[in-house]
């Protein structure tokens, strides 16, 4: 037991994941014996990793609501709203304008943690079920962004917002590494603060929490507002890599999100979850998307797939706890 | 074994072995219940009791072994095959659905149909019909969430009776029981047997085994010790086979000397239709009990105490200085600690290991430097409580579930003797815990009174509450009944105040 844990060790998750490292060992194989020789490539990896990272930086603060015991439904309609709403921010700073550029970024997180302070008070403070409270915000800003739209594209002028989504920096897109530093700042929240420690108490039993002192109401509220602050971050590079949001954009993201979490191992009843298995879980689910496409496999078929990897990464969850 | 003793016997269990992934936890173990006797099964906790009821149930498996009902070996794969032999269980737990009435959770799981339908009046008919003949005065009609404890485990015990049955297993059924309430049990435990009912009590209160049974079987770590009949034996010879070595004295000597100045005092404390005007004071050093029934509203009062329970009225002195507690925080910052009598639901965090249950309270004053949580000063901290409390653990990064009760409640409460307490109020703390790890917190709540911390024990059992405590508090149905000092405390003066009965006089 003398194994310190100065700094921000990544040893926790090995053990766990073992199952997750078998899989993508399974995969690689596959690859090979397939004789795919694109799927190693740089560029298809970093394609892979890019189309994951919208949904998987949703799926990290998803994670942490999944830990708190709860669920975030409206996510994937947030994500269009604080997208377009952004984008109406950013048109009034004219064609050329790099303070706009910086301000909207700013207003896109805010608004992002304003609408997910908004369920997170509905079950934090009003004790509402989190599945009811996000299927109601889900729908509320789904139709407001095709309101304000009027059900059309909201389009970029900015001549430069463009570069935010689509840039490339150090060999990775700038998704990717959004999605990496966001879960590494996630990771130390979860697992080196007092927050992370009370979250995974207070889901794991709330009673529990409220009798050792613990402010329960605020432990709630706040993966609602982290994942708000997720959202503002994928919405940013959505909207940013196509210079445009459609009100109908970003539909079904709190599937792939719940997916990356419950594939990396976080429990849906709460109090135990891992941030780099939500990553690898995201990850996992990209290269298996991958690979059909690869195999020639209809994309139809796809979500049938990723449905079955659910389903069998949460039959081993069920029978590791027994 | 010889044929003729099978046949006299209505239960026979050969050679059953239960293992758990590899751990042995019942070691073949044989013996005979008689038709129409009350068996007592005895052990410490962990000693393989809890397992091997499951076994009669068909909750669990053997590993080998065979059960023989009434001379012919059986197989019970689950509990609704043992129910239709005529086995029915009374958990220690209760297994009740509160939103439901009486007599559809008696008939929870056979219900009777007329057709597609629920022929609801013959349910009624018949629970009622049962009820009366047990003399259990209940409406079954009535929510089960209106009914008291003793009244619920009357409904456990009609829903176990329910198809007849011959075997009746009841489970630590005294846990949440108070002394008269037991009586009401016994009586009724009684009537069943003059009606030809064989039973099983579970139990680690020997008193109770000695007067309820007629045999005993003693097991420890997994082995049978004997089966005795209660004639022979006393309890303290039933003690020492089931400890397996003597103890001495289960309650250290009781404090004499002069208790200090009033570290606490709570003043009209008052939550509509729950408590009425709680008055009473905590002098330094002193182990003060609270006693009555359940429900009586000791665990109320404690709870507003914590700022657990919003106050209509009533104010909170410490150390002379009136406080406002309207969250748990208040109550750890005025160093006021409390572990709850519901150790599962309220308690240690299952999921969590030994370092993480004991700094939860004390995390951020103690552990976290820059944000941060230090896991090194943790586990030394964890490492040091583990060694002082005598935790027997193998590992300080084992989950809390995996953990026996006993090793459990210590965990609890080095968590909250970390966040160093002035006044430490400890409810129902040795429910459910075996009699070593008992008196280890008898010793433990004695020497820190000594050290001048101001130590509330709620008990329900009497014993607990006449041997350590200086001054004793008896609430009855939400009020202070009494205070009882010294020699004052005596069984009889306690039940009288809490009841408002004077027995067996």
């Amino acid at each position: 037991m003398g194994d310190s844990t100065r700094g921000f060790s990544l040893r926790k998750f090995k053990l766990k994941d073992h199952s997750l490292g078998m899989a993508f060992v399974v995969l690689l194989i596959i690859a090979t014996i397939m004789g795919w020789p694109n799927f190693l490539k740089v560029r298809n990896l970093t394609n892979i990793l890019r189309q994951i990272s919208y949904t998987g930086i949703i799926g990290l603060g998803m994670t942490l609501v999944i830990i708190s015991g709860g669920i975030d439904l409206s996510v994937g309609s947030m994500t269009a709203f604080v997208g377009g709403i952004s984008i109406f921010f950013l048109n009034l700073f004219g064609v050329h304008s790099p303070l706009g550029i910086v301000l909207t970024i700013l207003f896109a997180l805010v608004l992002g943690m304003a609408c997910g302070f908004v369920n997170g008070i509905l079950v934090a403070k009003f004790k509402m079920a989190p599945f009811i409270v996000t299927l109601g915000t889900m729908s509320i800003f789904r139709s407001l962004i095709q309101y304000f739209s009027n059900a059309g594209t909201i389009l970029s002028v900015n001549n430069s917002y463009g570069k935010l989504g689509s840039g490339v920096f150090f060999g990775l897109p700038i998704p990717v590494w959004c999605f990496l530093g966001v879960g590494i700042l996630l990771h130390i929240v979860l697992n080196n603060t007092s927050f992370g420690r009370y979250l995974c108490a207070t889901g794991s039993n709330e009673q529990v929490a409220r009798y050792s002192a613990i402010n329960v109401a605020i432990i709630k509220l706040l993966p609602y507002v982290i994942t708000g602050f997720t959202v503002g971050v994928t919405a940013l590079m959505w909207s940013s890599r196509l210079n445009c949001i459609n009100p109908s954009d970003c539909t079904s993201y709190e599937m792939d999100a719940i997916a990356a979490a419950v594939i990396g191992g976080t429990l849906m009843s709460g109090g135990k979850g891992s941030i780099i298995g939500t990553m690898m879980g995201a990850i996992m689910i990209g290269v298996i998307n991958n690979m059909l496409v690869m195999g020639g496999i209809s994309a139809f078929l796809q979500q049938a797939v990723k449905g079955l990897v659910i389903i069998v990464a949460v039959l081993m969850q069920y029978n590791n706890n027994k | 074994m010889d044929t003729s003793q099978l046949s006299q016997d209505i239960l026979n269990l050969v050679g059953i072995s239960k293992e758990f992934s590899s751990v042995r936890v019942l070691d073949t173990i044989t013996f005979g219940i008689r038709p129409g006797e009350i068996m007592g099964l005895i052990g410490e906790n962990g000693a393989g009791k809890s397992t091997l009821i499951k076994i009669i149930c068909g909750i669990y498996q053997q590993s080998s072994g065979q059960v023989i009902l009434e001379g012919k070996a059986v197989d019970i794969p689950d509990y609704i095959t043992a129910k239709h032999l005529g086995i029915g269980i009374v958990p220690q737990e209760f297994n009740l659905i509160n939103s439901l009435t009486v007599y559809e959770n008696i008939f929870l799981g056979s219900e009777i149909h007329k057709g597609l339908f629920l022929d609801k009046r013959r349910m009624r008919e018949i629970a009622s019909e049962q009820l009366a003949q047990l003399k259990m005065p209940l409406d079954v009609n009535r929510l089960v969430s209106e009914l008291s404890v003793a009244e619920k485990q009357m409904v456990e015990i009609s829903k176990a009776m329910i198809l007849e049955a011959r075997i009746l297993i009841f489970d630590e059924p005294t846990t949440t029981l108070t002394g008269h309430e037991v009586e009401i049990l016994f009586s009724l435990m009684r009537k069943l047997k003059a009606k030809g009912v064989t039973m099983i009590f579970v139990s680690h209160k020997l008193h109770e085994v000695t007067t309820i049974c007629d045999r005993v079987t003693i097991l420890r770590d997994g082995k049978l010790i004997g089966v005795d009949e209660i004639a022979d034996v006393d309890e303290e010879a039933l003690a020492r086979k089931m400890v397996g070595r003597d103890f001495s004295q289960v309650f250290p000597p009781k404090i004499t000397r002069s208790s200090g100045e009033e570290m606490l005092s709570v003043q009209d404390l008052s939550i509509t239709g729950l408590l009425h005007h709680i008055t009473f004071n905590l002098r330094k050093g002193e182990i003060l009990g609270f006693a009555g029934l359940v429900g009586a509203g000791r665990t109320e009062t404690m709870e507003a105490l914590m700022g657990l329970r919003k106050i209509d009225s009533g104010k909170v002195f410490i150390g002379g200085k009136q406080v406002r507690i309207k969250h748990p925080k208040d109550a750890v910052k005025n160093n006021l600690g409390y572990i709850s009598e519901d150790r599962q639901g309220k308690g240690v965090v299952q999921i969590f290991d030994i370092p993480k249950n004991i700094s939860l309270i004390s995390l951020r004053n103690k552990y976290v430097n820059k944000g941060f949580i230090d896991k090194n000063q943790e586990a030394i901290a964890a490492r040091k409580y583990v060694k002082d409390f005598n935790i027997v653990a193998s590992s300080l990064n084992m989950e809390l579930k995996y953990f026996s009760g006993g090793n459990q409640q210590k965990v609890y409460l080095a968590r909250w003797m970390d966040t160093g307490p002035q006044i430490l109020i400890l409810d129902e703390p040795t429910r459910g815990i075996d009699i070593n790890a008992k008196s280890e917190i008898y010793e433990f709540v004695h020497t820190l009174a000594a050290s001048g911390i101001g130590c509330i024990l709620v008990s329900s059992e009497l014993e607990e509450i006449i041997g350590l405590c200086t001054r004793v508090y008896v609430l009855r149905e939400g009020q202070i009944a009494d205070c009882l000092e010294g020699q004052d405390i005596t069984e009889e003066n306690i039940m009288f105040n809490a009841t408002g009965i004077k027995e067996g006089i």
